[in-house]
């Protein structure tokens, strides 16, 4: 196994960063009903199939993959707009994964969504003064006098013309609606944004400038970010942290110096090597692309182990048998491979054979058992070491 | 590649003898190309005054933001567009026959056989009730007289070539059975199915994920060097053109506004707009902290084009252009500062200078050496290379 690199220093310190936003072993399966009259379910798709991760506050988290893999299911199961299959929510250390719809309206304000298509998600009959006025109405985040106030100083933050609030959606272009998105979002003050797809249905040139205004906003009011997209160049651009995730699972989430520059697993290696880059393509011609066979399987019946396996180059027995848990191997650094390593590595051994209590076939060892922490959210001092393959710790303060 | 492929100006047309020579050689010469649409509202001038030229074997990449004309243009070429509602001025040449003005009977033989065009949907060129392999095959029969059974042969022989597993089981399916990355494979094996020597790729991999992107652009370039065939990628993603293209056409408001050898203009941009694609948009590979710099404003109305540069509305630089030029006269298509093959439509007196100084150090700061302040040695070598390229290029066409 090649030498794991230091990993890249960070600005959060996300390690300590108090959270506030926890998702643990989430999943959402959505039924596959029969065509018949009596509709019975007869399959079910995973769609999302418990992913673990944690947002620091005022932090952004991005999450990357591919479509179909489960990104916006987990934005709207977090906005509670889906209905969690199982798992936990843990909102400002709160559950709110099986509250009601009453117990959720307080909170509501507090997690807002941002949404991809700037056309679909804004009522046409309405003028942008109502659009963005009727959450600060129904939340009485002001007096009713002051609305009008309030909703021009949004439009202004959002970069629009105040005096425009009473217009329809469709005097606007993209862009500009899905900053009329955004100042609907911002009306609540929330902590917590989730960004499904903000930019990508806008043009190049105005992408840009969405992203700005996001960062700006960000930083102004201290918002946490889920920000959610399948261009790894934006997320790159706007998240300090990147989760990757391929049919319903999370991969490989670290600190974004370690997740571009050495990927340990390989769907993410296989991602990103496929992403056209200009400035590489213009100094040093094509880079070695990996090239990926086949498509992603159905999420209604998943390859059992590893779901990557059936397209995977390094797989092998233990594939097939053990999922691989989502294993922290560095102090920002979680994979589930069980031959996580870099580029070109050919581990022999699996790394997870200790955590999970197996022999390097998949079989369980005789009194071994599974470690039980390896579904907690965010990164722990203590992590496994690629090399020894045992615990490590880490203290914070060497770092 | 020389001088005279991106011509524009009336001193310099093809009457110009130098220029008959080097278009002996090129497959498409598209000449002096306006389209415009009489609408309700007025007339739309989505094309105007466009020139330029491929050769066999050579991919050219047309770059710009939506609504810059590069579909338009695109179906000008294989004669799509409805005479009585469109004016269309120049001429276009296919393998020397004239597109401009001819008949439909002309245009049915020039269509799959000479020109074929793959568009980013591939269900607008798949019909949903038939199976992909008779629509397939039905495509072969337009131009060859073979039997069903034949042509059946060459729909599976095509869909095999394209990398669809297990070809001859799937020949029967219908497009909805097809993954979208296989629908838009099934697309290009209809494009293919009669060797056209002119491939139009209308943002082909725009709605596809980047893997499956990836295999799609691997697939064109080994069609490609199979067939011999000219390839016209259009896109807005300048990542793709980087990877693909030999040559770029830049366009803005309808005309060209930046052309010549894909490195060189990745590297040496000379057109403000140019700049503003390149620094608006991540790369996965950038500086993570530079902020993006998005192009102001909007893309100009159609309708009622700015007078002047048509960037003007939107430049940050016309202030260096000596007088009011930019708001008064459009700046023709000249050679540029540096490169042969290079044109750019900008009054800035020292574009070069100002790339290097100022537009480089914000986009990509990891390009300067910082001691010197100098771009990076291998920055200079691709330009040197590909000024001696050129020059060889041009020396090899006066033979
Ligand atoms: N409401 C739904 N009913 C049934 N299946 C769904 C529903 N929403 C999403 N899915 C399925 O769940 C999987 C994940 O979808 P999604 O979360 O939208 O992925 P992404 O946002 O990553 O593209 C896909 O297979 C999708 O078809
Ligand atoms: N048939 C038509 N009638 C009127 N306007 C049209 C027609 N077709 C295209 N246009 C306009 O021409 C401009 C260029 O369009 P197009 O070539 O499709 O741009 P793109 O660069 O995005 O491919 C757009 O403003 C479009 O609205
Ligand atoms: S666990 Fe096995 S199949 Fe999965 S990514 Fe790692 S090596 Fe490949
Ligand atoms: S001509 Fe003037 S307005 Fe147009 S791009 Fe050049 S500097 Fe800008
Ligand atoms: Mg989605
Ligand atoms: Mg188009």
């Amino acid at each position: 196994m090649t030498e794991t690199q230091p990993h890249a220093a960070s600005r959060i310190d996300w390690a300590t960063a108090e959270s506030i936003l926890e998702v643990v072993n989430l999943k959402k399966y959505f039924p596959v009903k029969s065509s018949g009259v009596l509709r019975r379910t007869i399959a079910q798709v995973q769609a999302v199939d418990g992913v673990s991760f944690s947002v620091p506050r005022g932090g952004s988290l991005g999450l990357v993959g591919e479509s179909g893999c489960g990104k916006s299911t987990t934005g709207r199961l977090i906005t509670r707009l889906y209905e969690p299959t199982a798992g936990e929510i843990r909102f400002e250390g709160k559950d709110i994964a099986a509250l009601s719809r009453k117990e959720m309206l307080p909170l509501r304000s507090e997690i807002q969504m941002i949404f991809q298509d700037p056309y679909s998600s804004l009522n046409p009959r309405h003028t942008v003064g109502t659009i963005v006025g009727t959450p600060l109405q129904v939340h009485k985040m002001v007096p009713e006098k002051k609305v009008l106030d309030r909703v021009r100083e949004l439009l202004e933050v959002v970069g629009l013309n105040p005096e425009h609030y009473n217009r329809y959606p469709n005097e606007f272009s993209g862009g500009q609606r899905q900053r009329i998105g955004i100042a609907r979002a911002l009306a609540l003050q929330p902590k917590l944004l989730v960004a499904d797809e903000p930019v990508s249905a806008l043009d190049v040139s105005i992408q840009a400038q969405v992203v700005n205004l996001l960062q700006d906003v960000q930083r102004e009011f201290n918002i946490a970010f889920l920000f959610i997209a399948h261009d790894l160049a934006v997320v790159r651009h706007f998240c300090p942290e990147v989760a990757v995730m391929y049919l319903g699972k999370i991969v490989e989430v670290a600190d974004r110096e370690t997740l571009y520059s050495q990927p340990h697993h390989p769907y993410t290696q296989a991602l990103l090597s496929a992403v056209p880059d200009v400035k590489q393509a213009a100094v040093g011609g094509r880079r070695d692309r990996i090239r990926l066979e086949g498509d992603v399987p159905s999420p209604v019946n998943p390859p059992s182990g590893c779901r990557f396996r059936t397209r995977c180059w390094k797989a092998q027995d233990i594939c097939a048998k053990q999922e691989p848990p989502l294993l922290q191997i560095g102090p920002r650094h979680k994979v589930a491979c069980h031959f996580a390593g870099q580029r070109g590595s050919t581990g022999n051994v699996p790394i997870t054979l200790d955590v999970l209590g197996v022999n390097s076939h998949g079989d369980p060892v005789p009194g071994a058992t599974r470690a039980s922490n390896l579904e907690d959210p965010g990164y722990s001092p203590a992590f496994s070491d690629l090399e020894t393959h045992k615990r490590r710790s880490e203290k914070l303060a060497d770092r | 590649m020389t001088s005279e492929r991106f011509l524009s100006t009336p001193a310099q047309s093809t009457s110009d003898r130098a220029a008959d020579i080097a278009a002996a050689d090129n497959f498409l010469v598209v000449d002096h190309l306006s389209v415009r649409f009489p609408t309700h509202d007025g007339l739309v001038q989505a094309v105007t005054d466009l020139s330029f030229s491929v050769k066999r074997g050579e991919t050219l990449g047309i770059v710009g933001e939506s609504g810059s004309g590069k579909s338009v243009s695109s179906m000008a070429v294989l004669g799509l567009h409805d005479a009585k509602s469109t004016r269309l001025e120049g001429s276009i040449r296919v393998g020397g026959q004239e597109v401009v003005g001819a008949d439909e009977s002309t245009l049915r033989k020039l269509r799959g056989k000479e020109v074929a065009m793959i568009f980013q949907d591939p269900l607008t060129a798949l019909h949903p009730f038939y199976s992909v392999g008779r629509q397939i095959a039905e495509a072969y029969r337009i131009h060859h007289k073979v039997s069903k059974g034949e042509a059946r042969k060459r729909a599976i022989e095509m869909l095999d070539r394209v990398g669809i597993p297990q070809a001859k089981n799937r020949v029967d399916d219908f497009p909805h059975q097809f993954s979208g990355g296989m629908r838009q494979r099934a697309m290009i094996a209809m494009s293919l199915v009669n060797d056209p020597k002119l491939l139009i790729a209308d943002e082909p991999t725009t709605a596809l994920d980047v893997t499956v992107q990836a295999q799609i652009l691997d697939l064109l370039q080994d069609l490609q060097r199979e067939f011999n065939s000219a390839i016209i990628m259009i896109t807005h993603d300048l990542g793709v053109i980087a990877e693909l293209a030999d040559e770029v056409l830049v366009m803005y408001g309808g005309r060209a506004v930046e052309t010549g050898a894909t490195k060189q203009i990745l590297t040496h941009p000379e057109m403000p707009y140019t700049w503003g694609l390149l620094s608006s948009v991540p790369e996965v590979s950038a500086d993570e902290d530079a902020r993006l710099i998005p192009i102001p404003g909007n893309p100009p109305s159609l309708l009622n084009p700015p007078s002047g540069c048509p960037f003007n509305p939107r430049c940050t630089h016309k202030d260096k252009v000596p007088g009011d030029l930019c708001v008064t006269t459009l700046p023709e298509l000249l050679p540029a500062r540096v490169g042969p093959s290079h044109r750019r439509r900008c009054h800035l007196p020292d574009p070069e200078v100002i790339y290097l100084t100022e537009v480089l150090p914000e986009i990509a700061p990891d390009l300067i050496d910082p001691t010197t302040g100098e771009p990076i040695a291998a920055l200079q070598e691709i330009a040197a290379a590909s000024e001696a390229e050129a020059n060889a290029d041009s020396r090899g066409d006066q033979r």
